[in-house]
């Protein structure tokens, strides 16, 4: 009873702000509505009985996703009302591409079951009497060790490409240059004139 | 009705999945607004994976969800940095100017 009233209240939730996100006229609304929903499917994996995800979910996508999303809204000083123009006339094809998509979901999912051999196939069986986090941190660090290794280096390269791309060399800043001021040595610079006295310089 | 089964949490991807293909078509010309319409249909994929995994006792699919959620920071990442370049460059983000580029 209780689960099913809080997943209705999730669920329901969830779906309000996701469309609330393409329909904002504010980006800055859309990113605030994105939080919502990630916080909503948080909900819903918790639900599921997978915190460690619902964790994870909270951290990088509230935590870093969505507000690298705010910080580049904010930062782009952008027309939003000139993106908007004209957007209702795509309203049509995307109703019908997103329904017709939608008819087809939902018709697989209401006639489809489970075959009975299906629980035999289970990669990874979930454990007896194991918390969540304990099970998937057995299994990433011994099942799936190479495939954590490569969803790290996918970070690093995705690290590195984006430091490389937003960094820029500004030739017209002038910088303090701690090697140049240290290197200069009182002979190169300074020299000593004979002034003959009474006659000024 | 109150028995909340698998194709409850699957009827509700497919729904999340749905706005997220109708976004990207609503905001044909807002980078932004697209690149949150594919972080909803990442969403909807990984509670997808996670209620199989969930209903079916493997959790093979909860270790997917969360690669697909590295893949996903990834990709807002480099998505958002060649946004910024693009936008010192032009000065707008509108998608039609994007399809002008060249080499």
């Amino acid at each position: 009873m209780f689960e099913a009233l809080a997943f209705y209240v999730f669920a329901s939730v969830l779906v309000a702000s996701a469309l609330m996100v393409i329909t904002a006229r504010n980006p800055v609304h859309s990113v605030l509505f994105l939080i919502l929903s990630f916080f909503n499917a948080a909900g819903l994996f918790v639900l599921l009985g997978a915190e460690f995800i619902a964790m994870i979910l909270v951290i990088v996508y509230v935590g870093a996703v969505a507000v690298l999303f705010l910080f580049v809204v904010m930062m782009l000083d952008i027309s939003f009302a000139d993106l908007r123009k004209g957007a209702m006339q795509y309203v049509p094809v995307g109703l019908i591409a997103g329904g017709i998509l939608l008819l087809e979901l939902i018709s697989i999912f209401a006639a489809w079951q489970f075959s009975p051999e299906a629980s035999k196939n289970a990669a990874a069986p979930t454990p007896e009497g194991v918390e969540n986090t304990v099970a998937l941190g057995r299994l990433i660090y011994t099942d799936y060790v190479f495939a954590f290794q490569a969803a790290g280096m996918v970070l690093l390269v995705a690290m590195i490409g984006a430091i490389v791309l937003t960094h820029r060399q500004r030739p017209d800043v002038r910088r303090q240059k701690v090697s140049a001021q240290n290197a200069r040595r009182p002979e190169d610079v300074l020299e000593i004139q004979k002034i003959s006295s009474n006659s000024g310089v | 009705m109150l028995e909340i089964g698998l194709s409850h949490y699957l009827s509700l991807a497919a729904i999340l999945f749905t706005l997220g293909v109708f976004g990207i078509f609503l905001n044909r010309k807002n980078v932004i607004v697209i690149l949150m319409s594919i972080e909803l249909m990442l969403l909807a994929v990984n509670i997808n994976l996670v209620s199989f995994s969930s209903f079916l006792n493997d959790l093979a699919g909860q270790v997917f969800a969360m690669f697909v959620l590295t893949v996903a920071a990834a990709e807002a990442a480099i998505g958002l940095a060649i946004l910024v370049i693009f936008f010192r460059n032009r000065g707008s983000i509108a998608v039609e100017d994007i399809s002008t580029l060249k080499g």
